[in-house]
């Protein structure tokens, strides 16, 4: 391609890089001021002197945040439910998108079964019907509250089954020809061939299960069975003194609790951060993969 | 080509199954769980045992002074969100285009993407700490300059603007993907035609780059529009309180509120039915709207 070098052109091109450069910069700014405050001792948080670096490096807040028993707690409820969620999400998303993937000759009324599940994309009962449903089925303060009712995620059986779609129709009539059932055909033709699409589903659910507060808020009464963002919430966000011990109160006049609040929201989004390299590489390709269609 | 029904395509059938029954329970049911808006709820007495009141709790809310800020709120804070969270991205998009070096490019949408997976809990946390009037980094800057501290998240007619452009903050990157990918669609030799033509860089924009994406713009425009009544559950619950009700609560804080907390449970479910009936109205005419002129189709 012919360049056109001119000075204006010139003068564009160094000032979008650092237009960009700083934008880039907004976005991770906040969240590296966060890390280094939690690294930082609690009086030189506590002053408000810390900016990109910490002051003081000390990882007070994290040995202090390790002892802390409901973090540990909810932490571990999190990975039951991350474990149990994202199994329960996937089979069920496998098992819906595999027929739905079918034309109307192989599954009848295709269609109609497709509205149902859409449907409850459009229009929903609400907060208040949801939770008393759950309720009534003895749900309240058991981790199956915060698995069963989201074991559906509508979005992702839409993007597996479009990508469901695009397998070519010879790959799977070999099979049928070969004698397989469609039991056979969906485990070891259909899902093998579509390792990506499942890799970027995967990942979807195990952030959403993970990223997940306001179920463990409204289904838990009591608040050791919080899973961690929901802990976090009550703590960081909300403020709940309640549910600190007078230890705790008096280990808090001791230590300001910026640099311990910060130290638990950078431990609160490492997995993601720690996955998120993975995160990246997938979902760019599921996305577009997903919403190609015929 | 019509086929047999084969015995074993039943197994197909058998397959929806648990998804379905899952459905009906969670998503169904609770649907039929709206009669409790036309109820006196009582907990103890259930669905069935509860008395009917008709319309009595559509009339309590609507005379409610509430109701009518809290709508207002809504309304304002998604439109704004809608018209902000289409620009920004659209720009940016544009601008990441024009970068040659391509660790650059990378570079920058790794970090922009970012905030979209962090939850709104953690986000909060860290919003909560740097916008702090005390300690917070902006407002040290904003003292530096020889301004007094602003209350960001404590001052009403604050609220709304910082809850658009945090809303930005987390989303714009993930949206401008979507932007990217439409941009790499573009027929290269329309470019150089454009060129051969004498066209500078802005006319190759206007006229070739924006012509091109238009088409997702109005796609993603229309589906946006069903979301007037979504403000933002997630990120108002996290970031509101008490002083900022004013400008800051929408209709799925107040249903919480009014439900959870007040154990108005009829009044919260009619509310809570209003926004389902309107939202239904709305994101059915925004995917027809997406249908006709896009060829838009969900599955």
């Amino acid at each position: 391609m012919v360049q056109h070098n001119s000075l204006g052109r010139k003068a564009f091109v160094y000032g979008n890089y650092v237009l960009l450069a700083l934008i880039a910069l907004i976005c991770i700014f906040p969240l590296v001021q966060v890390l280094a405050i939690s690294f930082s001792s609690s009086s030189a948080a506590a002053s408000g002197v810390v900016k990109f670096f910490p002051v003081d490096f000390t990882l007070d807040a994290y040995k202090y945040v390790a002892k802390k028993p409901e973090f540990i707690r909810s932490f571990l409820i999190t990975l039951e439910r991350v474990a149990l969620g994202v199994s329960i999400n996937m089979l069920i998303t496998i098992l819906i998108a595999y027929p739905l993937s079918k034309d109307s000759s192989q599954l009848r009324f295709r269609t109609g079964f497709v509205w149902v599940f859409v449907f409850t994309m459009l229009f929903s009962g609400g907060l208040i019907p949801t939770y008393v449903v759950v309720k009534n089925l003895h749900m309240l303060n058991s981790i199956w509250a915060l698995v069963i009712p989201g074991a559906v995620p509508i979005f992702n059986v839409i993007l597996l089954l479009n990508f469901f779609r695009n397998i070519p129709k010879e790959l799977i009539e070999a099979s049928f020809i070969d004698g397989s059932s469609q039991w056979n055909t969906l485990w070891k033709i259909v899902v093998p061939v579509s390792l990506p699409a499942l890799a970027t589903i995967t990942l979807f659910a195990t952030v959403g299960h993970w990223n997940s507060w306001f179920d463990g808020i409204i289904y838990m009464n009591q608040t050791d069975k919080y899973p961690l963002q929901s802990y976090m919430q009550t703590i960081i966000v909300a403020r709940d003194m309640s549910n600190l011990s007078a230890d705790d109160i008096m280990r808090l006049k001791n230590i300001s609790d910026r640099n311990i609040k910060a130290a638990q929201i950078f431990l609160g989004a490492l997995p993601i951060l720690l996955i998120y390299p993975l995160l990246q590489r997938f979902f760019m390709t599921g996305i577009v993969l997903g919403s190609v269609k015929e | 080509m019509t086929k047999k029904f084969k015995l074993s395509d039943y197994t197909l059938y058998l397959m929806l199954l648990p998804g379905l029954a899952l459905i009906i329970i969670f998503s169904y049911i609770p649907m039929a769980g709206l009669a409790i808006g036309f109820q006196q709820f009582n907990p103890t007495k259930g669905l069935f045992g509860s008395d009917y009141v008709g319309l009595e709790n559509f009339k309590y809310v609507y005379s409610l002074d509430d109701t009518m800020t809290v709508l207002r709120n809504t309304v304002s804070i998604a439109v704004m969100k809608m018209a902000a969270g289409l620009v920004v991205p659209i720009v940016v998009a544009l601008l990441l285009n024009e970068v040659g070096k391509v660790f650059f490019r990378k570079g920058v949408q790794t970090l922009i993407y970012l905030p979209h997976f962090l939850s709104w809990v953690i986000l909060s946390g860290i919003l909560m700490d740097v916008l702090s009037p005390s300690d917070g980094i902006v407002n040290q800057f904003i003292s530096f300059l020889g301004f007094k501290p602003i209350f960001f998240l404590g001052t009403p007619s604050w609220f709304q603007p910082m809850l658009v452009i945090s809303d930005v903050w987390k989303e714009f990157g993930f949206n401008t993907i979507v932007y990217l990918a439409a941009l790499t669609g573009i027929n290269p030799n329309l470019y150089e035609a454009a060129q051969m033509d004498g066209a500078g860089r802005w006319k190759q924009t206007w006229h070739i780059t924006m012509p091109g994406i238009l088409p997702i713009i109005i796609l993603l425009s229309t589906l946006s529009l069903g979301n007037v009544l979504n403000a933002g559950f997630d990120q108002v619950f996290n970031l509101y309180s008490p002083v900022v009700y004013s400008t800051g609560d929408i209709i799925d804080t107040y249903v919480y509120r009014l439900g959870m907390i007040n154990f108005q449970f009829g009044v919260a479910t009619a509310v809570g039915f209003f926004k389902s009936v309107v939202s239904f109205i709305l994101i059915s005419t925004s995917y027809f709207l997406a249908y006709r002129f896009a060829n838009y189709r969900i599955f």
